[in-house]
Order: structure tokens, then C-alpha cells, then sequence
């Protein structure tokens, strides 16, 4: 049993790494009758990453065919995003997305894509972002890390991951509704920023729930911006609980290249769907600190303008908008 | 003794089969330039979704010890680095390999590769959590200490032309600011086209840097490209001559398995960085520095010991505190949280089972190499020895094409691993050497994120210069970096000085050196 399934993986191995051309046939029926490439434009350990694989575990039961997941990193996601619409519009070919990625990397500079480039066909995760301390911090409230971020204006160092990215304008935000001027300092990623905070590099960190519970007790989250507090983080109050209108963090979803016929798209978002209605499914991604939410394809237009919106009237005061 | 019950655990004969599968995949996987660990590890992935989750680690960490070990192969027999931990491999492996002693190297390779994965596998077992507690005492300011004193490697890499070095690490700099800035987010050096959005990828520049001169120089001589002694002391393992050096290079062996564990402790680090460091560390402890890069064993010890200790030590952050020590380790702790085990400090209490299973696996894998690695190299010298030129360079050039694709299955990094290529060999042949560039490339990026975090932070507590130089560990990297850089000059003025007061004694002695 296990050394079939291994030489399957070798075989595997040697199949994937030499994968250069996409399916070719398609049948206009039966959609799926193969394997659905799933590409992912981040590093593999990542949390666009676990959220793809969590549901990779549930494609052959669910759907019938198999997930066979890709990375395409670089440029923080760009680099994929910016080659999603040259691919195959089958719908066997589909790309994890992120807001508020897809909405600032164009704003803050050519990337080779814009916002409306990307046809998400459904958003399946919301990942609220989190502001933390290290556990013995001197920050036991929210409060207390604002207080004291207003008799030392800008000595309250954050870190977070990457630069006009959506850590930084939560950090932004955060100011904003708090009133105070702190300082962000941007790491690689959201691993190297978490490190920085254990080791009492920075005082605070902006980061997302997936994160929180990762850390469990090494941690103290301040505060959620959900609407609600969250199954994986039942002590950690919402920003709104505390008095400051403050909900944000990155949605995941799933795009298709922009030629794939609109029924096909109904079809990879209904796909998707039946993913997230398993039960199973639903209890894991709340485990890791995710929001499962079922974004369909008609809802998707009004949503993206809305995010836009938002992250507009921010990002324009941060002078992020540079073109 | 709970422990030893773990290991009956990773005795069971699936995870032993496991193991070895590992290890032996692994190993030809790393052989083979620009395939490396990271990726065969995400293609593997889902496969231990089925498995018992101790099973299924077991098998993706014997990939990936086996991978980095496999690596010394193709720089030892080809002088082109399998993974980019092997880089530094390549200095002495392949000088030793042209001169014949390609299979005594690959011994000494695989013999120094098992003590460096022992030592660090051990450290993980023992001493896991005050060990990631030092890790997270590297903050911006020591990473940044810690890329300079790699990049003071740049003088011994260009031993008799400092200057050609130095513009060659410059330009090594100045291909690690391409693209999106972590820090800052500007675009940089990307003469507005999308390909170099992304930066140019480290591992695509070093198969470039590192295969493509190769091959023209293969390509340009009619030479065979080893050509090994006939006769009877070129033979079999040469396991009691690669003992006997062992044997005098135990101090080299210890210090590099114990500083290869430490840096595979810090995260942003890695394997190519310990074997540079261990590598420039022995250059600098022994009596006979100017043989280094021209074949002395001394330097494989280094490498190849240093890099497979990163293996146990990336593994400390990794499980302790959540945050990957390596990429591979990215993806070993995503497949754990997609099997819902909790990492943190009680995988080693509540889930002391998964993780001890997982170490002792680590451990037999580990053991695995000595005979998958004498075996497989019994026969790799000769048989590399005796390819014909015309299926070794195209079947090199294959790899370096199809490895630059899957690192991030984009064809701009094929473009980039070409054009760097190209450029490696013409300044390699009008006398710049090419490794400096290299470092350039892989330690660029850690030192200016170092540097503006540090100077960031330090700005916002008011206190620039000051937080540079405020932790130990920074005073400590600097000392050695300002000996490193001072201690030529001063050893050369010593012995001028010595040889003015004593001319007689000095000529006889470096006579009798001779």
C-alpha cells in the first residue's frame, strides 16, 4: 500500500517538475473530468499555501477529480497574478487570490496586472488581521499599548510583513482610529516579522488570526478587527468590543483566466462552494484561525468594489498611490 | 526513558522503509543541479496527507537531509553545486576531483555529512528550546553583522586580486536590489519590464553563476573532463585515508557541525550561509590557507558538515516556536498544520509522540546516508569519470534549464539563470572571479534588510548607531569580522618585523617547509 502510493509520488515528482504545458482536451460537459491545476502565486508553507491544501483534501470526495497544487511565487504574488490570463480558460486551471493584495499592488505600482485583470470567481476564507504583543509584554490591554504609543509618539515599533502591503495599512489604520503615531517596520514575510516580536525586536506586530493561533500561548492577542471574536481565539476581544470601528484582513479566493466562458466560471465558484459546505472542512479552517465564507459568484462584482473602496480612501492620505 | 520508546516507534519497519526511500530519493534529487530539496518536498506533500503524520514527516525529513547531502556530488564531480548549500563545496571538491581524488572526497563528503546531520538532529533532541531562544536573540542588527562577516569571504574567494573581487561581490549586491524592495516596496532595477518585478530568484542566479561557465569550459577543451589515475590506491571507498584526515581535522569537524546547527538555527539563514561561514572559519584556523580552494579536504569537511547540521537546526524554530527555520522547513510545518497538529512548545509535551518519532526518523535517516551515500559514490566518480563530454554537457545544460523553470515554474528565471550565466563566463575569462558575485546575490538582500530595520527601529527609539552595536551577539560578529579583515595585514607585518630581527632563522624555516 504505502510503497505504491510512493512510487506514485515518485512518479509524481518527476511529472510535475517537468509539467511545462496545460491540459489540452476539453469537453464541454462532465466539467470535471480531470485533475484542476490549483496555482498558488506564494511560497509553499505559507498561509495561501495551507488554506489551498485544506482544500485540496477535500477535492476528490467533493468534487470527484483530484487538485494538483502549483507555486508560482515571486513579487508577492505579482508575478503570478500578472501570467494568470495568458493560461487556459478551461476552468481546469485555477489561481488562489488575495484582497487586499490584488487591490494595492496595482495602486502602488506597475506589476504587470490590474485589479480588474483578475477574475476571482469566489471568495472562500477571511483572514482578520490581529494586533499582538509577546506574552510578557508590559501591554496587558489594548489600551495600554495605545497609551502608551501617546506619550511616545513614534517610538512604537510594529512589525509586519512587507511594505504597502495589507499589514501596513492596518497599521495605518490602527493610527488613524487610534489617534497615535507608531512606527512600522516592514520583515519578508509574516514569519520573519513574528520572530522579531518573540525576540523583542519591535514591541507589537500587526498580523493576521492564522498566525495567533499558530503562536498560541508565545502570544497575546490585543485585539481582533472581525465583527466577532473568533472559535480559535475565544479570549481575544474585537477592536469594535473596544470601542474602535477597526474590521480588516485578507480574503482568499479563487480566480480564473479572464477568457474562461461565464458559465464554466458559475461552475468553478459552485465548485468551490461545495468545498466550503463540508462540515469537516469548515471545522479545520476555523481550527487555523480562518473564517470560512462562501463569496459566490454573483456576489463577487459589489464586494471587490466595496474592498477597493476602503483600501482607496486609505492608501490615498499614505500616499501610497504612487502612479 | 520515554525517548528510546520513540525510537522503537521509528524502528517499525513502514517508517525505516521510509526513511531509506527518503534518503535515497533525496540524495539523487540534490545530486542533480537545480533540482533541489524545496521542491521536491512541495511535490511530495500531499502524499503524507494519507500517512500516519509521523510516518509522513519521517519520510519529507530524510528527503531533505538526503537532498542537501546529494548536493555535494555535482560539486565535487561536475563543479557545479547540486543545491545552493553546496556552493562552497565546490572550491576544494572539484580540484580534488581533478587531480583523482574525486572518490576520496566524495567519502570524506558523505562521512562529515552524516556527523554534521548527527550533531545537529542530536542538539534538536537535547536542547531544542534554549535553542530557539537564541535564535530569536538575532534581530535585524545581527542578521545584518552576520551577512557582513559572510561577505568578508569576498577576500579570501579573490586571494591575489582583491580588487576584481570586490567589483564582482558589488555586482553580486547590486543583482540582489532587483526588483519590489522588501523594505520600502520600491521597484528597483527592473528597467520597467514585469520579469524582474520579482527580483532575480537566488537559486536561478546561482545555477546560471555556478553550471553555465562550466559547461562553455567543458565545451571549449577536447580535455576529458576528470581524467582519474589508473591504479589500484584510486579505487573503492578510501575510507581509512578519508579517516586518517578526519583524524586531523577533528577540530575543523566539530566546530563546523556545532556553528552549521547554530546558523541552521536562525531563520532567514540557512544552509548556503553556514557552509560559507564554516568554510571562511576553517580557511582562517589553518596553518596552510593557500591551499585552500586548490583541493585541500579540509574545506569539504567544513561544507558538507555545516550544511547537513542546518538540517537538525532548522528544524529548532521550526518545531519550538512555529516560525521555519529553512524553506523545506516552510513546507515540512505546513504539512503539519494541514495534518491539524499544533506546533509550539507542546509538540514536545502533549504530542511528544509525533515529534520524538519524527526526530529519532531524522536520526535513522540520518545513519541512512553512510551506506546509500558509499554505495552511490562508489560508483558516481567513475562513472562521471567516464561519460562522454557529448551526454555530460547537454544533459547538464537540460538540468539547468528545467531547474530554474520549477523553482517557480516561470520561464523569466530560465531568461535571468542564462544572461547571469553568459556574464559569469566572460568576466571569468578576462580574470574575475565569479563566487563573489555569488554572495553578493545571497547575502545582499539579508544585509540591507538588516541594516534598514535596524536603522528604522533605531530611529524610532531615537537611538540609530546605538542599536547596531547594543547586543552581544552583534559586538561578538563585529570582533570577528575586524579580526577577519585586520588579520592579514597584521600577521604580514608580524612577520616582516620577525624577519628583519631574525633573516637567518626565518629562510631556514621556510626552506625547510618546502
Amino acid at each position: 500500500m504505502f510503497t505504491r502510493r510512493l512510487f506514485a509520488g515518485a512518479l509524481a515528482l518527476g511529472a510535475t517538475s517537468l509539467m511545462l504545458a496545460p491540459a489540452f482536451a476539453q469537453t464541454s460537459g462532465g466539467y470535471p473530468d480531470k485533475p484542476i491545476n490549483y496555482i498558488v502565486v506564494f511560497n509553499a508553507g505559507g498561509a495561501s499555501d495551507l488554506a489551498a491544501r485544506m482544500q485540496q483534501k477535500y477535492f476528490e470526495a467533493e468534487i470527484g477529480v483530484g487538485a494538483v497544487v502549483q507555486y508560482m511565487p515571486g513579487g508577492g504574488g505579482a508575478q503570478g497574478w500578472a501570467r494568470l490570463n495568458s493560461m487556459e480558460p478551461d476552468g481546469y486551471t485555477i489561481m488562489g487570490t488575495n484582497l487586499p493584495h490584488n487591490i494595492l499592488q496595482p495602486m502602488a505600482a506597475d506589476v504587470g496586472y490590474e485589479t480588474d485583470d483578475i477574475a476571482t470567481v469566489n471568495f472562500f476564507q477571511y483572514t482578520p488581521s490581529i494586533v499582538v504583543v509577546p506574552k510578557d509584554s508590559q501591554f496587558k490591554t489594548l489600551d495600554d499599548l495605545i497609551a502608551y504609543a501617546k506619550e511616545n509618539p513614534g517610538s512604537l515599533t510594529f512589525s509586519g510583513s512587507g511594505s504597502n502591503s495589507g499589514d501596513q495599512v492596518m497599521k495605518e489604520r490602527f493610527d488613524q482610529v487610534a489617534e497615535v503615531v507608531t512606527t512600522y517596520i516592514p520583515f519578508s514575510g509574516t514569519s520573519p516579522a513574528t520572530a522579531a516580536l518573540l525576540g523583542n525586536q519591535v514591541q507589537a506586530s500587526v498580523t493576521y488570526t492564522t498566525e495567533g493561533v499558530n503562536q498560541g500561548d508565545q502570544l497575546r492577542v490585543l485585539a481582533v478587527a472581525a465583527d466577532e471574536r473568533l472559535p480559535a481565539l475565544p479570549d481575544a476581544p474585537t477592536f469594535k468590543e473596544l470601542g474602535y470601528d477597526l474590521v480588516g484582513g485578507a480574503y482568499r479566493g479563487v480566480a480564473v483566466p479572464n477568457g474562461t466562458p461565464e458559465e464554466r466560471r458559475q461552475e468553478v465558484s459552485g465548485m468551490i462552494s461545495k468545498i466550503s459546505q463540508n462540515a469537516e472542512f469548515k471545522q479545520e479552517m476555523e481550527q487555523a484561525g480562518f473564517v470560512p465564507v462562501d463569496i459566490t459568484y454573483s456576489e463577487i462584482p459589489e464586494f471587490i468594489a466595496e474592498q477597493t473602496e476602503i483600501y482607496t480612501s486609505v492608501a490615498e492620505p499614505l500616499g501610497l498611490i504612487d502612479k | 526513558m520515554e525517548i528510546l520508546g520513540y525510537f522503537s516507534n521509528a524502528l517499525e519497519p513502514t517508517n525505516l522503509l521510509l526513511a531509506l526511500f527518503g534518503v535515497a530519493v533525496g540524495t539523487l534529487i540534490g545530486a542533480l543541479p537545480g533540482l533541489s530539496a524545496t521542491m521536491s518536498l512541495a511535490v511530495l506533500v500531499p502524499f503524507t496527507f494519507t500517512m500516519d503524520p509521523a510516518s509522513g514527516l519521517v519520510m519529507l525529513g530524510a528527503i531533505y537531509t538526503g537532498a542537501l547531502y546529494g548536493g555535494a556530488y555535482a560539486a565535487i564531480l561536475v563543479n557545479t553545486p547540486g543545491t545552493p548549500s553546496a556552493i562552497a563545496t565546490t572550491f576544494d571538491g572539484f580540484p580534488m576531483a581533478k587531480r583523482g581524488d574525486g572518490a576520496l572526497a566524495v567519502t570524506l563528503a558523505t562521512l562529515v555529512s552524516v556527523f554534521g546531520g548527527l550533531t545537529g538532529a542530536l542538539m534538536l533532541l537535547l536542547l531544542a528550546p534554549p535553542l530557539a531562544r537564541v535564535a530569536l536573540q538575532f534581530g535585524p542588527a545581527e542578521y545584518f553583522w552576520l551577512a557582513i562577516l559572510g561577505l568578508t569571504l569576498i577576500a579570501a574567494l579573490s586571494v591575489g586580486n582583491q580588487l576584481k573581487g570586490l567589483v564582482a561581490a558589488l555586482f553580486g549586491l547590486m543583482l540582489s536590489m532587483v526588483g519590489v524592495a522588501t523594505v520600502g516596496g520600491d521597484l528597483r532595477l527592473t528597467f520597467g519590464t514585469n520579469a524582474l518585478i520579482g527580483g532575480i530568484n537566488v537559486v536561478a542566479g546561482l545555477i546560471g553563476i555556478y553550471c553555465i561557465p562550466v559547461l562553455f569550459d567543458l565545451v571549449r577543451t577536447a580535455d576529458p573532463h576528470l581524467d582519474p589515475p589508473q591504479g589500484s590506491h584510486v579505487a573503492g571507498f578510501r575510507l581509512r585515508e578519508a579517516f586518517s584526515i578526519l583524524g586531523r581535522n577533528k577540530f575543523n569537524l566539530v566546530r563546523s557541525s556545532v556553528v552549521g546547527t547554530l546558523i541552521g538555527i536562525l531563520p532567514g539563514a540557512g544552509g548556503s550561509i553556514a557552509s560559507l561561514i564554516t568554510y571562511s572559519a576553517a580557511q582562517r584556523a589553518s596553518k596552510d590557507k593557500d591551499s585552500f580552494g586548490k583541493g585541500n579536504p579540509a574545506g569539504i569537511i567544513a561544507t558538507e558538515s555545516a550544511n547537513n547540521a542546518t538540517v537538525g537546526g532548522g528544524f529548532v524554530p521550526t518545531l519550538v516556536l512555529g516560525i521555519p527555520g529553512t524553506p523545506p522547513d516552510a513546507i515540512i510545518l505546513g504539512a503539519l498544520l494541514v495534518q491539524g497538529i499544533k506546533i509550539g512548545p507542546t509538540l514536545f509535551t502533549e504530542q511528544a509522540e509525533i515529534t520524538y518519532t519524527f526526530i529519532a526518523g531524522l536520526i535513522l535517516a540520518t545513519l541512512f546516508m553512510l551506506p546509500v551515500g558509499l554505495l552511490i559514490g562508489r560508483y558516481a566518480y567513475r562513472s562521471i569519470a567516464s561519460i562522454p563530454k557529448a551526454a555530460l554537457v547537454p544533459s547538464i545544460a537540460f538540468l539547468t534549464v528545467v531547474g530554474s523553470y520549477s523553482i517557480q515554474n516561470n520561464w523569466y528565471d530560465v531568461v535571468i539563470m542564462l544572461v547571469l550565466g553568459v556574464i559569469a563566463w566572460l568576466i571569468k575569462e578576462v580574470g574575475y572571479p565569479t563566487s563573489p558575485i555569488a554572495l553578493g546575490l545571497v547575502l545582499g538582500s539579508i544585509a540591507e534588510q538588516g541594516f534598514v530595520q535596524t536603522f528604522l527601529i533605531g530611529r524610532a527609539q531615537g537611538d540609530i548607531v546605538g542599536r547596531f552595536f547594543q547586543s552581544p551577539i552583534s559586538l561578538f560578529l563585529v570582533t570577528i569580522i575586524v579580526m577577519g579583515l585586520l588579520g592579514p595585514a597584521l600577521r604580514s607585518l608580524w612577520k616582516a618585523r620577525r624577519r628583519q630581527r631574525h633573516p637567518a632563522t626565518e629562510a631556514g624555516r621556510s626552506e625547510a617547509s618546502k
